[in-house]
């Protein structure tokens, strides 16, 4: 064989080879588009079916046997106190365990026990987490089926996220700026508090905001716990007229979210009902995705503006 | 006010200070230890919780007849408690979520560290990241009215409740968690390595397979255990496209509740505290956490197996 001949040979080789290239360009593009295209129908499915729905009526009513009538008034009150709740219990703890394993930590067997469990947890399915509530909080604890045992269930399953995205962030910062605050005498907390955290501050908010998004939509545990699918009027008021003017009796009360209030509708054979759970469900799609787009746009931000 | 100079201030006092300062910080210190131990006390709490209630169970039903009666219909007055039914609906349902999520997955991964253009790459990433955000119980509602109609298009024979159609839709809604973390397993790979595959004249699908994957083979796996747990875990999905009858089947073509539907099933009805009703839940609960246990066990050591350290 002479040398031409093999020189055509390898180039034969080599355009093969890159055909191979280009065919798997287009099985990628193939794969993204079947992910894409699955969410387009989707979300077109969503509003084609729940937009005639959506009105201002249907965000002041109460749910009804008669489906044309019917609202999420006590759906969109429920989760909002329920993630008030969860705020309040995931926020300081995720915060507070993620500063202590990043900064405080010594290297030893309970530390590496506790950073394995962290992972471990972000594995359990969420439908555990209500089995964890409905025995701990509505009985053992006697919470009883209220918004208080929602909301504690879903913090619990939201703290692996702002543990592991606060531990991120912190670790982010350089260590000139811990030396330069133990250079001017600072307490180990006074610089966390005056620096780390502030510092921090934008990454640790975008993990609790897609932690958040996730709450927002999760049905199982509440389901697990109990809730009501029906709920036809509000908890108590979070203010009163009197003294000291908060109340927490609204913590205590039987409730209702989005995701169930769509799933009772979804279960029902009347089509007339299964518009109203599209309806629900839009409403509920746009705020996931408005969270976690504005997730998505502070991490972005972030990784622009800031420069150590 | 006038400044004191250093001599002034009292050596007494300064330790008193001191004393109070390093008090604070220890006191902080502790509490921040209790906000990371309380992890360990969840797990703790979920296991035992979850036996708690199983042990009062098992002591009315026996281990052997839960693993090996091919019925379950605990709220019947035929009583039956073999678990199996609900295993094989679980298992059927995350064996069609698999085939889907992680070749998609997979090569979505490969394209997007490998192939794809930086500007892609930059859209592709958050879309997906939105994807993987829909509540689940959306997906159902997408499965049940929108997936099912369109397979009985092709499958007239199908029912409206199926495994199928909840399978595919989890599958769906699984890529972005197979694809996110095998994409920054493969982006993990030095950039020398990739280099040397091309300097020997190996083309970009040629590095891709033979290159990059088996570098990154760990991280991969670690993305499709993520990739199991999820989809043996999800529960509205199924609870709502694929129905909730007990089903021994390993047809996805059958309608049939998993593991998680029973929950969910039981959980909307009122079960008095302490009944037996009251106690599957809990015996069901504590089955699927061992069933994503053992995947995250088979993981782990696959994990440790195959590693490849840079």
């Amino acid at each position: 064989m002479s040398n031409t001949d093999k020189l055509h040979e390898i180039r034969a080789i080599i355009v093969r080879h890159k055909r191979w290239d280009l065919m798997f360009m287009a099985v990628g593009m193939f794969a993204l588009m079947i992910a894409v295209l699955t969410f387009t129908v989707l979300f077109a499915q969503m509003i084609i079916d729940g937009m005639p729905r959506l009105s201002w009526d249907f965000f002041t009513s109460f749910p009804s046997r008669r489906p044309g009538s019917a609202g999420i008034l006590s759906a969109w009150v429920g989760t909002s106190l329920v993630m008030l709740v969860t705020i309040v219990a995931a926020v300081p703890m995720g915060i507070g365990a993620g500063v202590y394993l990043e900064e405080y930590a010594p290297k030893n067997l309970v530390t590496e026990i506790i950073e394995v469990n962290v992972t471990n947890l972000a594995g359990v399915p969420s439908i555990i987490y209500g089995l964890l509530a409905l025995g701990l909080f509505v009985y053992q604890l006697g919470f009883g089926q209220s918004i208080l045992s929602a909301g504690l269930a879903l913090a619990l399953l939201i703290l692996p996220v702002v543990i592991v995205t606060t531990r991120e962030a912190i670790r982010a910062i350089p260590v000139a700026i811990r030396e330069g605050a133990y250079a001017l005498g600072a307490t180990k907390w006074q610089t966390v508090s005056d620096h780390l955290i502030p510092y921090a501050a934008a990454g640790i908010l975008t993990g609790i905001i897609i932690g958040l998004a996730r709450a927002i939509g999760e049905t199982a545990p509440i389901i697990t716990i109990g809730a009501m699918t029906f709920i036809a009027f509000l908890p108590p008021s979070l203010v009163q007229t009197e003294f000291p003017f908060l109340s927490f009796e609204w913590l205590t009360s039987p409730f209702t979210v989005m995701p169930i209030q769509m799933f009772n509708w979804v279960s029902r054979p009347e089509e007339a009902f299964q518009l109203n759970a599209a309806a629900a469900g839009l409403v509920l799609v746009v705020m996931t995705l408005a969270m976690n787009g504005l997730a998505i746009y502070l991490r972005y931000h972030m990784r622009k503006k800031i420069k150590w | 006010m006038t400044a004191k100079s250093p001599a002034e201030i009292s050596q007494p006092r300064r330790l008193g200070y001191s004393f109070r300062r390093n008090l604070r910080e220890r006191f902080i210190e502790a509490l921040l230890f209790l906000t990371a131990f309380a992890s360990v006390a969840i797990t703790l709490a979920i296991v035992v919780m979850l036996v708690k209630e199983s042990y009062e169970f098992f002591q009315h039903v026996s281990i052997w007849d839960f693993l090996t009666d091919t019925q379950w219909t605990p709220l019947f007055d035929d009583a039956h408690y073999g678990i199996l039914p609900l295993v094989s609906g679980t298992l059927v349902s995350s064996a069609v979520a698999l085939l889907v999520a992680i070749p998609l997955g997979t090569i979505i991964a490969i394209y997007l560290s490998e192939f794809a253009p930086f500007t892609v790459r930059e859209i592709a990433k958050p879309f997906l990241e939105l994807l993987g955000g829909v509540p689940t119980i959306v997906y159902g509602y997408f499965a049940l009215l929108f997936v099912t109609p369109l397979l009985q298009q092709i499958f007239p024979e199908l029912p409206g409740f199926s495994l199928l159609s909840a399978g595919l839709v989890m599958g769906i809604m699984i890529i972005p968690y197979v694809s996110s973390l095998s994409e920054d397993a493969m982006r993990a790979v030095p950039m020398s390595m990739r280099e040397g595959s091309y300097a020997m004249g190996a083309t970009r699908f040629q590095t891709a397979i033979r290159v990059v994957m088996p570098a990154a083979y760990s991280g991969i796996a670690a993305a499709y255990i993520l990739g199991i747990s999820r989809a043996v875990g999800e529960t509205m999905v199924v609870a709502v496209a694929a129905g909730m009858q007990p089903n021994l089947t390993w047809n996805p073509m059958e309608p049939a509740a998993t593991i998680t539907a029973y929950i969910v099933q039981v959980s909307l009805g009122d079960l008095p505290h302490g009944s037996i009703g009251y106690q599957t839940i809990f015996a069901a609960g504590l089955t699927l956490l061992l069933m994503t246990l053992s995947f995250n066990i088979i993981g782990h050591i696959l994990r440790k197996r195959y590693r490849e350290i840079y």
